[in-house]
């Protein structure tokens, strides 16, 4: 028999703040053969990465596993003294965590880190393990294995350090490897490398895995069976195939309901339609520069009253920069921005109140916008105050109609946020920026840090109050496929330079912007094989010789599948519409555009179901 | 060595001799303003307008304020802070006797005290919430909180009147053997440390916790590191540039602020020195160890910078 891991009857719990143990794993039963990949999966809360800790005999602060067994080999490793435990982490079984950019020491170079298991255990010596390392960096498609071990983390990028921690993880050779949502950090261009990468040294292996993961597309492409966690509590233990095509829970049914794109007709709402000539906010030429870096360039931008522009892109490209500007939070170097034909001053020291009043923001990160210390009706007190003047029985009663407004139960005003949960978080981060009663919503991200299900539900809430208050968004993600469910109109931005901008609807079809129709192509799907046969990023790109003009050369030059030798590296794009109705920056006619991606993007259909 | 540190060191030295510049104003201006005249009392209520004047005159008194302080501070450039105004003899001098008696207190209060501070707040760090963390957690609470004149006192009642094992006093400060090194210096840097070694167990411990809660820490644990090696390998690194300015913090204290111990003991030190100028208002003396002491802190702070830079390659590149 090859069974290598038996969790029985797990029983994992947290102690809260009244000292009170509550449990947070109730009984897991589940086993794991060798070679195989075996996902967990569940919303945050459903206890799947402390299931995958407790493999390691581990438990975060402020909980402790109380009962069952966790057999990895043959041995039990709840029963294991600490230096026992010590001497199988690492070695028997190996980690990849989620940030690696958190978990990587800043303070040491990325080779003692990925050697320092092997060290630990004296599996290999130091110049064994370099050489292993080397290997792996390689097998990896990491850029210079030979010399990338000399750097420091902040020297690579996110995606670099995900793959350099799979070779930390594998450099004993463990009989397991936990991936704890090992791509989630990263922008979905870069997660297609890294899953490549992953899949490829797995196979290669033979590795056993388990990777926790809340994106059933992701472990879709990883895992030969899925493990369905919801609170605590498994609610499905199937093969893969099964679960996608045949899902026994309801749960499952439930959480493949929230994935599958919610197509959405007639994005162009009427209203918006009938107001084509109704400009709100009007962008001009902006540019940012943050010392001699320029972080935005020639951005040009309108928000019709009442419509949603949602602006995608990776992290870096400037698409938050371009919300802070509008709020005035980076002052601008060049451009300028009309609001109602107004010029709004480049910084907030230049702005009127009723300005301020008409633009708001809402933050990313409702955890950090929120102060924990304030109730929310303080929260929410603050905004009505300053812009309108309310005191008292009048303030109380606005505070109750924004909480109804945004679906809040009027009886939380009392509470603090860390009493809320993340949804309701998001709830009141909003209703703190209608409470301005703005013309303009800015959303950064507002949907990124949400499970699945209750990000559909903040995104149905935008909805139904675009449609009630009139008011406008600017709708910031780095996910296309959540932007083109709300938005009326799109806006790619790349490195600073705004690539690509039509209509929802030129955003359903080919031709794209190359880079657009990587984004497209990188957002995983949920069938088995795609990752395979994708068409993203896959193969070399053309090769160019070295940019001779560096003025204004595309900004997509280097990663670009379609760039023409002796155009896109002497001269600059021009901007122009193509066939979809968009308008774009780029030497390839619209033409030239679909004929390239119509044969990858045919060839993606085979097989779909969707 | 390279470009990028070389640049945030002169960054820092520049900083330092501004810092400088600016006491030495504040102290010049701010020291002819206090009350007192050191002529008038050196020659006496009786002394005529005429010897009064001529004194002035012989010590550059008369001059304008602007120009007494341009050459006070070209004096003290070129290694000359003046003459005493009260007993005439020349102001570097007078430090240059005191000075190696405050350094040689300084260095054995910083060996004893810096090893057993960090060693103290690693372990606390380590077993936080756990007895041991506890009760040195009281320990520095109290040591910080009884003035120092006690804890001096009370060690002398104990040591030297009870037991007789230590000298309460310190005339002698040339050392022949260990023993007498002991016997000197026991009781002072046994009152020093009390203070200092609590400071800075306490921003250690604070510094240390702060990287055991990263990610990393977890990562490193869960690849098999023993706790030992998790807090020196991983964590310590982390914490240098908190640490290390802390101790200097401390440390800087060491120059000029020990002068109730110097009292109790009757320790020669600088401290004692500017203490006597100040009494008989001697104000070349009182200036010269004010410079001194904002100097050896400011050299501190930098050293602490240096460690800062040095242990974070973010900012070594």
């Amino acid at each position: 028999m090859n069974e290598i891991v038996r969790v029985s009857g797990l029983r994992v719990a947290a102690r809260n703040e009244e000292g009170i143990d509550v449990p947070i794993v109730h009984g897991a039963d589940f086993s794991l053969n060798k070679g195989e990949v075996l996902a967990l999966i569940g919303e945050s809360g459903s206890g799947k990465s402390t299931i995958a800790l407790s493999l390691m005999g581990y438990a975060r602060s402020g909980c402790r596993i109380v009962g069952g067994s966790v057999r990895v080999g043959d041995v039990d490793v709840l029963k294991l003294s600490n230096a026992e435990l010590a001497k199988l982490r690492g070695r028997t079984v190996a980690y990849i965590a989620q940030s690696a950019a958190a978990a990587f020491n800043p303070s040491k170079s990325i080779m003692d880190q990925v050697i320092e298991s092997a060290l630990i255990h004296g599996v290999l010596s130091r110049k064994q393990a370099q050489a292993k390392a080397v290997e792996l960096f390689r097998e990896l498609a990491l850029p210079e294995p030979e010399r990338i071990g000399a750097r420091y983390p902040h020297q690579v990028s996110g995606g670099q350090l995900q793959r350099l921690m799979a070779a930390m993880a594998l450099i004993t050779d463990p009989a397991l490897v936990i991936l704890d949502e090992p791509t989630t950090a990263l922008d979905v261009t870069t997660q297609i490398e890294v899953l490549r990468a992953f899949k490829k040294v797995v196979r290669e292996r033979g590795t056993t895995a388990i990777y926790v993961s809340h994106d059933l597309a992701v472990v879709a492409q990883m895992a030969d069976r899925i493990v369905v966690l919801r609170d605590g509590q498994i609610q499905e233990n199937n093969p893969t195939e099964q679960i996608l095509a045949a899902p026994e829970h309801p749960y499952t049914r439930s959480l493949l309901a929230a994935i599958r794109p919610a197509a959405r007709q007639g994005a162009g709402d009427q209203e918006a339609a009938s107001a084509e000539e109704d400009v709100l906010l009007d962008i001009h030429g902006l540019e940012i520069c943050y010392g001699t870096k320029k972080v935005l360039q020639d951005v040009d931008l309108k928000i019709r009253r009442g419509a949603a522009v949602g602006v995608i892109g990776e992290s870096g490209s400037g698409k938050t920069t371009l919300a802070q500007a509008i709020a005035g939070l980076a002052p601008t170097t060049a451009g300028h921005i009309l609001l109602d034909g107004q010029p709004l001053s480049r910084t907030l020291a230049g702005r009127t109140r009723e300005q301020f009043r008409r633009v708001q923001f809402v933050f990313q990160n409702a955890d950090t916008a929120l102060n924990p210390r304030h109730s929310i009706e303080q929260i929410l007190g603050r905004p009505l105050r300053f812009y309108h003047g309310m005191k008292g029985a009048q303030q109380q009663r606005r505070v109750a109609e924004l909480l109804e407004l945004v679906q809040l139960p009027a009886s939380i005003a009392q509470r603090r946020p860390g009493e809320l949960s993340g949804g309701q978080k998001q709830r009141v981060n909003l209703a703190r920026a209608l409470a301005a009663e703005p013309d303009l919503i800015l959303c950064d991200e507002v949907t990124s840090a949400l499970d699945t299900v209750v990000g559909a539900a903040i995104l149905e809430l935008l909805r139904d109050l675009r449609r009630e208050l009139g008011v406008s968004y600017l709708f910031i993600s780095h996910d296309i496929s959540t932007v083109r469910a709300l938005c009326d109109d799109i806006v790619v931005m790349y490195s600073g330079h705004k690539v690509e901008a039509g209509d929802q609807q030129a955003f359903v079809q080919a031709p794209f912007h190359p880079y657009t129709n990587l984004l497209t192509n990188s957002v995983p799907e949920l069938r088995q094989g795609w990752l395979e046969n994708c068409g993203a990023a896959k193969g070399g790109l053309p090769p160019i010789g070295e940019p001779t003009s560096s003025a204004h050369l595309c900004p997509f030059l280097d990663r670009c599948p379609v760039r023409i030798e002796g155009v896109c590296n002497r001269s600059a794009p021009p901007r122009h519409n193509i066939a979809g109705g968009s308008e774009i920056l780029c030497h390839h006619t619209g033409a030239e555009l679909l004929k390239a991606q119509d044969c990858v993007n045919s060839m993606k259909l085979v097989g779909t179901y969707a | 060595m390279n470009s990028t540190i070389a640049r945030l060191v002169g960054g820092r030295l520049a900083v330092g001799v501004l810092t400088l510049l600016i006491v030495s104003l504040v102290v010049f201006f701010l020291t002819s303003l206090l009350p007192g005249d050191a002529v008038q009392e050196q020659l006496g209520q009786e002394a005529t307008a005429e010897a009064v004047a001529a004194l002035r005159a012989q010590l550059g008194l008369d001059l304008p304020v602007h120009l007494r302080y341009f050459n006070w501070l070209g004096g003290l450039i070129t290694g000359n802070p003046g003459i005493s105004l009260v007993n005439g003899m020349p102001v570097d001098d007078m430090i240059a006797s005191r000075l190696p008696n405050t350094l040689k207190l300084a260095a054995v209060t910083t060996l004893v005290s810096v090893p057993l501070a960090l060693t103290i707040g690693i372990l606390s760090a380590m077993y936080r919430g756990s007895i041991f963390d506890r009760y040195s957690n009281m320990l520095a609470v109290f040591a910080v909180s009884v003035p120092e004149f006690l804890i001096a006192t009370i060690a002398v009642l104990i040591f030297a009147v009870k037991l007789g094992w230590l000298s309460a006093l310190s005339r002698s400060v040339e050392v022949e053997s260990f023993g007498e090194l002991v016997r000197i210096y026991a009781l002072p840097v046994l009152t020093l440390c009390c203070v200092l070694t609590a400071q800075m167990a306490r921003m250690t411990r604070a510094a240390v916790v702060d990287q055991l809660s990263a990610s990393y820490v977890e990562m490193a644990i869960l690849k098999g590191a023993r706790p030992i090696r998790v807090v020196l390998r991983h964590a310590l690194p982390n914490a240098i540039g908190p640490i290390a300015n802390a101790v200097a913090l401390s440390l800087s204290y060491l120059l000029g602020g020990v002068v109730i111990v110097e009292s109790i003991f009757n320790y020669p030190g600088v401290a004692t020195l500017m203490v006597n100028g100040v009494v008989t208002r001697d104000m070349p003396l009182i200036q010269a160890c004010v410079m001194l002491f904002s100097l050896g802190f400011l050299m501190l702070v930098l050293l602490a910078d240096l460690c800062a830079i040095l242990s974070n390659p973010r900012l070594r590149k």
